[in-house]
């Protein structure tokens, strides 16, 4: 039952994603790659959507993963899913705010899982890079170092990150500025 | 907690899910992006909760599992009309998003194989590399605050880079780890 799957994969991200944004991106990865549902070429291209649109990123991201895999109630199945832990956990954290506020344990077990969520998120970034930087099957061919990295994609990667880092005024653009952008010039020069 | 009237009327939750949905549809991003939203909304136009409460939700949605934008739906829903205020605020945050989602995605299936919106995207990935890397650095500063965290930091970036471990493996031995540092820390007094 595709449905019952998809729902109890996005419970099991909305359970253990901490920190929102860019913290379901590691899940939906190793999600993908288990089980056939969607490349990790389809993952960056729903990152993308994700950031263009309204709505949370994890809740975009969900929406889009689903719908991929079986349709409007795959869509359906998925949103309810991711969104099935944080709404059982606040009502329950919302009937004792005041123990939970100062719970030493939870306060030390949330130490030490920020900087592995920041982790996680770092290698579901390493692995869009590959996809994107790297063309593996031309290295495996002709062993030749040039020709594994892809130039274009390194050249534009620069750009945008001078954009969004270096330039004044720019760098506080919103994403979907930027993302508009590459698609222009990945159109221009007729594919990156 | 105790309500005057025990049913909450149709009524409040439906202007709870529509206020949400609101919420939902003007925010980019969710997380912080939203609190200026919610500040407008929910505190200055409805009244629903003060500054300092939504601060308040938002140090929980920050460790509790999930998203913040959801976490902060289900607490004001539920304080204006218990469980079913939450599930109307908390359903109404996610609606803009599986509407406009649903369309863009069925728009997007049909033109996949159209050569412009092939290199568009060949291009977008590019800049999702950056955006990601971004995130990276921003959360980096917010959460990788002395040794300890840096090496749960790296052990789990290199490990997850190497094996194919699930990621709910990793959360769980950090928050062990988290827990046996801070009280190995505690008893010796540091």
């Amino acid at each position: 039952m595709i449905l019952l799957r998809l729902y109890w994969e996005f419970f099991k991200t909305g359970l253990f994603a901490i920190g929102g944004g860019m913290a379901t991106v590691p899940f939906l990865q190793e999600m993908g790659a288990r089980t056939g549902w969607f490349t990790g070429q389809m993952l960056a291209d729903m990152i993308a959507v994700s950031e263009s649109t309204p709505g949370p990123i994890g809740v975009n991201m969900a929406t889009y993963v689903g719908w991929t895999t079986a349709g409007l109630p795959g869509g359906v199945l998925a949103t309810l899913g991711l969104i099935t832990p944080s709404f059982l956990v606040i009502l329950l954290v919302a009937r004792v705010l005041a123990a939970f506020q100062s719970n030493k344990t939870l306060d030390r077990a949330f130490y030490g899982m920020r900087p592995a969520s920041t982790g996680l998120i770092a290698a579901a970034g390493v692995a869009v890079l590959r996809i994107v930087m790297l063309d593996e099957a031309a290295f495996a061919e002709t062993g030749a170092v040039s020709a594994l990295l892809n130039w274009r994609a390194l050249a534009l990667f620069a750009v945008i990150w001078v954009l969004t880092n270096l330039v004044p005024k720019v760098k506080t653009w919103h994403p979907v500025v930027f993302i508009a952008l590459s698609a222009a010039a990945g159109i221009a020069v007729g594919g990156i | 907690m105790k309500r005057e009237e025990n049913k909450p009327r149709l009524r409040e939750l439906g202007e709870l899910f529509w206020t949400f949905a609101r919420v939902g549809a003007l925010t980019f991003g969710g997380g912080y992006a939203m609190l200026p939203i919610l500040q407008r909304e929910v505190v200055e136009r409805k009244g629903w909760a003060a500054d300092e409460e939504l601060t308040d939700y938002y140090a929980i949605g920050q460790c509790t599992p999930g998203v913040i934008a959801v976490n902060t739906a289900t607490f004001i829903g539920r304080k204006q009309a218990g469980v079913a205020g939450a599930a109307a605020a908390t359903l109404g945050v996610v609606f803009p998003s599986l509407v406009i989602i649903t369309a863009i995605a069925a728009l997007l299936s049909g033109f996949a194989e159209v050569p412009a919106v092939k290199h568009a995207f060949s291009g977008i990935r590019v800049c999702v590399c950056v955006l990601i890397l971004n995130a990276v650095v921003k959360l980096w500063k917010k959460t990788v605050v002395d040794l300890p965290t840096l090496l749960i930091f790296l052990a789990v970036l290199v490990l997850s880079v190497c094996t194919k471990l699930s990621p709910v493996i990793f959360v769980l031995c950090a928050a062990a780890l988290g827990i046996a540092v801070k009280a190995l820390e505690g008893r010796r007094g540091v």
